[in-house]
């Protein structure tokens, strides 16, 4: 049973589309991430959800009712918004308080609960400092403490970790999750950062140019890409140009003195994607010659140039030895570790 | 204005004179000696001269006495002009307040070529000479010869022109009206200091426009308008040629008053002592208004 439906939603600004076609069904409790650029249309889509722009056509429903009759401020939605958008001259726990005020909630309720919302995001005894004299991490859970306190619906969360330094991102991403994961709040985040939206939502919408490119969970757009540019967005690949030969015997798959069965259905040049990390060196395959290999810790980065192009592999740093700078390869992997799709094409 | 808007704590550095310091008041040194020579002496010698005594037959006489204060503080028709002044001066600042915040809100919220076009309206008022400006509304009201004047009386919506020329309404309307461009432009200033998602994160939460106007945008611009109130209000209390061509010779304001002091009656002391009492007065509530808001809005906008 989904909660949030979106028909056929598109969005043009003059002759500028910023949102094509988007349809997607949420379901109650989900943790969905728009993923892409800038510019794709992530924001735009989360904005027409929120009401701040109108959808120059299709339909937006909540709980199966039409949500673009609903004025923006009666939604009922919760919204983290990129630079925070607190309220400077408001303290947090009047921050905080200020949509259930909105609510005509009774005082007595409203302490109770802008004092159970603090404490949820680890700010209880906060509650009257001003946000400027609040670091980022912190103005950033009083943001989200404000609003989870209304109870929404859905909450919509429009990058709001990208203002965060590297280390205080990660632990909100866990922290994030675990809120999310209490409450059972259906959320939608937008975000550019690949890691971010694969360690936090149950689907990722891959979206390109304003389109949507793929929907599905983190694995399956990882593992399964449905285009180049998911394959290319989603993670670091390698692309091969390769050919298959059906006048030999058996017919066969082929990249420079890499070699494969060839796969039932297709044939002559196609374009091979393989991750990194899915790539070994052994004694057969891409001929190739490391040009650099770069030490981070708990792997190794190979830059290698092949037959057929250049190549990254990512080896794990377990103890063997590895190739040096300059070495001669043999880059192989397994035909189940790659994706194929016809040459030329961008899908 | 920057007093209000820029309260950053000023950095505290111990005073050992380096050569840094030293290279500070060398280069501070044509603009200091520009300022005491042409601000702070002239201002002390004003001062002196304002006790100082005059006489119809004997002129100036170099003598310390309160003869002049004493005169301003005790005979009500000085009382008056100061009174009716300072009434001038607030009106004008309620009506630029007034009109110059939603002036400024809509101007922020106006895109690329309509704002520049928008801004250099509302500058307008700058670009002319205060006399030509003042002229101007006379020229639309003064008596029954006034354009706008007679265009309502022939459209029949007033019988009588409306009386601006020499009136107390007059003077509070044409100062108003040049004094708009500080007002909008201080509020403008903070405005774009508001974060534009703001307004957005208030709808979010359930807030109508009225709510997100009154207790989300004007708090946070608090500072700008009461700013513009007070560069308003210095700049209005100390306006000379709007009142004096509004106000003619029956409605003196204590700029005129003071002019009429020295150019007319030639009774130099006396038009030092009003000059500075006007000084003294706008300092005060100038300093004054400013502490007060920065106490207020000390924690807040730091």
């Amino acid at each position: 049973m989904s909660i949030l439906e979106l028909d056929r939603v598109g969005k043009h600004f003059g002759p500028n589309v910023a949102v094509d076609e988007f349809s997607l069904a949420v379901g109650k409790g989900e943790f969905i991430s728009f993923l892409g650029p800038s510019g794709c249309g992530k924001t735009t889509t989360l904005q027409m959800i929120a009401g701040f722009l109108d959808p120059s056509h299709g339909a937006i429903r909540l709980e199966g009712r039409d949500l673009l009759a609903v004025h923006p401020a009666r939604r009922g939605l919760g919204i983290v918004f990129q630079s925070y958008a607190l309220f400077p001259h408001m303290t947090t726990a009047e921050n905080v308080s200020f949509g259930l005020e909105m609510r005509r909630v009774s005082r007595a309720e409203r302490e109770d609960r802008v004092r159970t919302a603090l404490a949820m995001v680890g700010l209880a005894g906060y509650e009257d400092r001003y946000p400027r004299r609040m670091s980022g991490g912190q103005q950033q859970r009083v943001a989200l403490a404000r609003a989870l306190v209304i109870r929404p619906s859905v909450l919509l969360l429009d990058e709001p970790l990208s203002n965060l330094d590297a280390r205080l991102r990660e632990d909100m991403q866990i922290e994030l999750r675990q809120i999310q994961r209490n409450l059972g709040t259906t959320t939608i985040l937008v975000t550019h950062d690949q890691i971010e939206a694969m360690s936090l939502s149950d689907r990722i919408v891959v979206m390109n140019k304003g389109r949507i490119e793929q929907i599905g969970t983190p694995q399956a757009t990882y593992e399964r890409p449905a285009s180049a540019f998911v394959a290319q967005f989603l993670g670091k690949t390698n692309e091969f140009g390769a050919n298959i030969d059906r006048t030999m015997s058996p017919a066969s798959l082929v990249a420079g003195s890499w070699r494969a069965p060839a796969p039932v259905g297709v044939s002559g040049p196609v374009t091979i994607s393989v991750r990194p990390e899915r790539i070994d060196f052994g004694g057969s395959g891409l001929a190739g010659r490391i040009v650099s290999r770069i030490f981070q810790g708990n792997h190794w980065l190979f830059q290698c140039e092949t037959e057929c192009g250049p190549a990254i592999v990512i080896r794990q740093n377990d103890g063997q030895s590895q190739p040096d700078e300059g070495e001669a390869v043999r880059l192989a992997w397994r035909i189940e570790d790659m994706s194929l799709r016809a040459a030329g094409g961008t899908r | 204005m920057s007093a209000v808007i820029d309260t950053a704590p000023a950095t505290t550095s111990t005073a050992v004179p380096t050569s840094g310091t030293r290279a500070a008041w060398t280069l501070a040194l044509p603009a200091l000696m520009l300022f005491i020579g042409g601000v702070v002496i002239p201002l002390v010698m004003t001062i002196m001269l304002s006790f100082h005594d005059w006489g119809q037959y004997k002129g100036i006489e170099q003598v310390f006495i309160l003869k002049n204060w004493r005169e301003i503080a005790s005979d009500p028709y000085y009382v008056e002009m100061f009174w009716r002044t300072f009434r001038l001066a607030v009106l004008a600042t309620l009506i630029t307040a007034v009109f110059g915040v939603p002036e400024a809100y809509i101007l922020n919220r106006m895109s690329g070529p309509w704002k520049s076009f928008f801004l250099l309206v509302i500058l307008g008022p700058l670009l002319i000479s205060v006399v030509a400006r003042t002229l101007g509304w006379a020229l639309l009201f003064g008596g029954n010869n006034g354009l706008a004047n007679k265009l309502l009386m022939s459209l029949g919506l007033i019988t009588s022109p409306v009386r601006f020329m020499f009136t107390e309404t007059g003077m509070v309307v044409a100062l108003a009206h040049a004094m708009m461009p500080f007002m909008v432009l201080a509020v403008w200033t903070t405005l774009q200091r508001v974060d534009p998602q703001i307004e957005n994160a208030a709808v979010s939460l359930g807030a109508g426009s009225l709510t997100v106007i009154g207790r989300i945008i004007l708090p946070q611009i608090m500072p700008g308008v009461l700013s513009g109130a007070i560069i308003v209000f210095s700049l209005s209390a100390s306006a000379f040629a709007t009142p004096a061509i509004i106000g003619g010779r029956r409605l003196k304001v204590v700029a005129t008053l003071a002019y009429d002091e020295f150019l007319n009656t030639l009774n130099w002391p006396l038009g030092a002592a009003i000059a500075v009492l006007l000084l003294v007065a706008l300092v005060l509530i100038v300093v004054g208004s400013n502490a007060l808001i920065e106490r207020r809005y000390a924690e807040v906008f730091r």
